[in-house]
């Protein structure tokens, strides 16, 4: 096959980036191809930073050399000779299997100087991450590479166009490379077979959460949520209530019972208010407060803000500023409007990827939940009862009797009464920390 | 700025891992990967070589290892004990084992405990999320931890 049937093999298999962006492969190939350039960088990205997502990881440990194959075939496409794959350092495994696959590949002779005769050489070398999320990000990756601060910045020009070291540079994800050997032996029809109309293929997602059973499950694209967490998930944990499914990592939202029919890929996750992301997918049951969940992804994205611009470093922190003040029980209804608005604002001036999606899950959460939010600012109440601050402990009268053992395990002593009488706890004293709710040994105190 | 005295040798490993990666500025991050593993961390001491030898100011040098959170400034305990707070762990209660770790050690995230045994931190995720909540240990992994199990595995290395 010639570099142009391969590119047309892949554009017509209907390949999508399975990183999080969903660009076609193909088309992004193809510009790569189109820049005339003397050195060209094949770049893959392993540095799977989503929490709770693996199947990057999975992948290169188990099967590296098909990773290694299809940026050879990359190479070849592209006219360039030298491949880095940009791996986290939290991963020695996949790390030490790479290392072996290469040695091995360079021994057959799959990579080297003019493989198999062919006139068409391509190496591969490894570049260490340090463990900054926002190095997903493709310019920002290039910059990590080249040993600086992994800040994005701004695109156009592309990375096809000006990437590692100036030089035209094709990026792509390990799962998308991992989809191209098996293309071009079974064909772009077969592929395409697969799936939806507009995402083709399967996709892999880590399940993890409140479900029964938890690990990597690859699905062909249009499965409905509802299939991967109950009749592949086994269902929830405990026998409780299903509330919420989290896709696409920090940049994506929560899904409720009604997307749980939707078909997934790429355009309806993004039209129910989620994303693909790179395939996490985080189960909720009825214990989880999304106010508090949106406060987790908040504190995430504010720590992995690179701070370059003033949006996302600055827009996010006061947005985890808004939520901790609701969580606290202090907020109002107009923080309401303000949390929405500037989370707006945040998606619409951020520089790069990671500020345009990080309000994601707070708005997706104001969307599905909104009564929860209500809850927190007008009744000071927390549904859940996750929020320490929103909650009290209190004794039932008929059911105590007097034993006193809270009295006696609660740290500050908040907690009073005659022995065999109920006893009382001072609201303004309790610190609840749930020591006496969980030493009752008759059920008497319940969180209101 | 010195203040503490590295061991001739291993600033001596230093300079020959620069050597080897040709004292290019684009190896920074690979470099600084090495001299946290000769060091266990990256003391202003140690930037201020990493700098001379890759001919770069110390300014930069110091602009990286602050980037990412796998460089450190300040030493790990002998046991480094990192609780993951990925989503998954998150929703299955890393919190309140973390806060126990903090409560029995009385230490925060980030710091090491005075006699130098044990240090906190979180890390992001392990990519462990059958096992959630993990912790690790130096290089070993706990999974499914309850507060509970807290007690124990401090126990197992005091």
């Amino acid at each position: 096959m010639t570099p142009e049937e391969v590119i047309d093999e892949i554009k017509r298999s209907g390949l999508r980036g399975r990183g999080g962006g969903g660009f076609p492969t193909g088309l992004k190939w193809e510009l790569t191809r189109k820049v005339k350039a003397e050195q060209k960088y094949v770049v893959c990205n392993a540095d799977e930073g989503d929490p709770g997502a693996f199947m990057d990881r999975s992948i290169l440990e188990g099967d590296p050399h098909t990773v290694l194959e299809a940026m050879a075939i990359n190479g070849y496409c592209t006219e360039a000779s030298k491949g880095l794959i940009y791996i986290r350092a939290e991963y020695p495994l996949a790390i030490e299997r790479l290392k072996i696959a290469i040695d091995q590949a360079r021994e057959y002779g799959l990579l080297g100087d003019d493989i198999f005769g062919t006139g068409f050489s391509f190496d591969i070398e490894l570049r260490y991450g340090a463990g900054a999320f926002v190095c997903g990000e493709e310019t920002a990756l290039i910059h990590s590479m080249e040993g600086l601060r992994g800040e994005p910045t701004v695109k156009p020009p592309f990375p096809s166009e000006s990437g590692y070291k100036g030089a035209p540079t094709n990026v792509n994800n390990v799962e998308t490379y991992a989809s191209v050997p098996v293309i071009l032996l079974k064909g772009a029809d077969w592929f395409s077979s697969i799936g939806t109309e507009k995402s083709k293929g399967t996709k892999v997602f880590a399940l993890a959460g409140k479900v029964n059973n938890v690990g990597l499950v690859e699905v062909p694209m249009g499965t409905t949520l509802r299939e991967v967490i109950f009749d592949i998930g086994g269902g929830i944990k405990g026998g409780k209530k299903f509330k919420a499914v989290q896709t696409g990592g920090p940049s994506g939202g929560c899904l409720t019972e009604k997307h749980l029919d939707i078909p997934i890929d790429y355009d309806n996750l993004i039209a129910s208010g989620s994303m693909m992301g790179s395939g996490g997918m985080i189960v909720m049951d009825e214990d989880d407060c999304m106010v508090s969940v949106a406060k987790f992804y908040l504190d995430f994205t504010v720590e992995e803000s690179c701070g370059k611009c003033a949006p996302c470093r600055i827009g996010n922190k006061r947005l985890y500023e808004m939520l901790d003040t609701i969580t606290q029980g202090k907020g109002t209804v107009e923080d309401l409007s303000k949390l929405r608005n500037l989370a707006n604002v945040i998606k619409d001036t951020s520089l790069c990827g990671l500020g345009q999606t990080s309000p994601n899950p707070v708005l997706s959460t104001m969307d599905n939940f909104y009564d929860e939010y209500l809850a927190h600012v007008k009744d000071h109440k927390c549904p859940s009862g996750q929020c320490k601050a929103l909650m009290s402990y209190i004794i039932k009268e008929d059911a105590c009797v007097g034993c006193t053992l809270c009295a006696r395990v609660c740290p500050v002593d908040a907690i009073s009464g005659e022995k065999k009488m109920p006893h009382v706890i001072d609201q303004s004293i309790c610190i609840k920390c749930g020591a006496c709710f969980e030493k009752c040994k008759f059920d008497a105190i319940f969180i209101e | 700025m010195a203040d503490i005295k590295l061991p001739a040798n291993k600033v001596q490993e230093l300079r020959d891992i620069c050597a080897k990666f040709n004292h290019e500025k684009g190896e920074l991050i690979n470099v600084l990967h090495a001299a946290q593993g000769i060091f266990g961390y990256l003391p202003a001491e140690v930037q201020d070589i990493v700098a001379e030898e890759l001919n770069v100011s110390v300014a930069h040098v110091y602009g990286v290892v602050t980037f990412y959170s796998f460089f450190t400034m300040t030493p790990k305990g002998k046991y480094p004990i990192s609780i993951c707070m990925g989503t998954a762990c998150y929703v299955r209660g890393a919190e309140k084992v973390l806060d126990e770790f903090k409560r029995l050690l009385d230490l925060k995230v980030g710091e090491t405990s005075a006699n130098g045994d044990f240090s906190i931190s979180c890390l992001r995720c392990v990519g462990a999320c059958g096992l959630a909540p993990v912790v690790t240990v130096g290089e070993k992994v706990y999974g499914r931890v309850a507060p509970e199990d807290v007690k124990g595995i401090i126990a197992e290395y005091k």
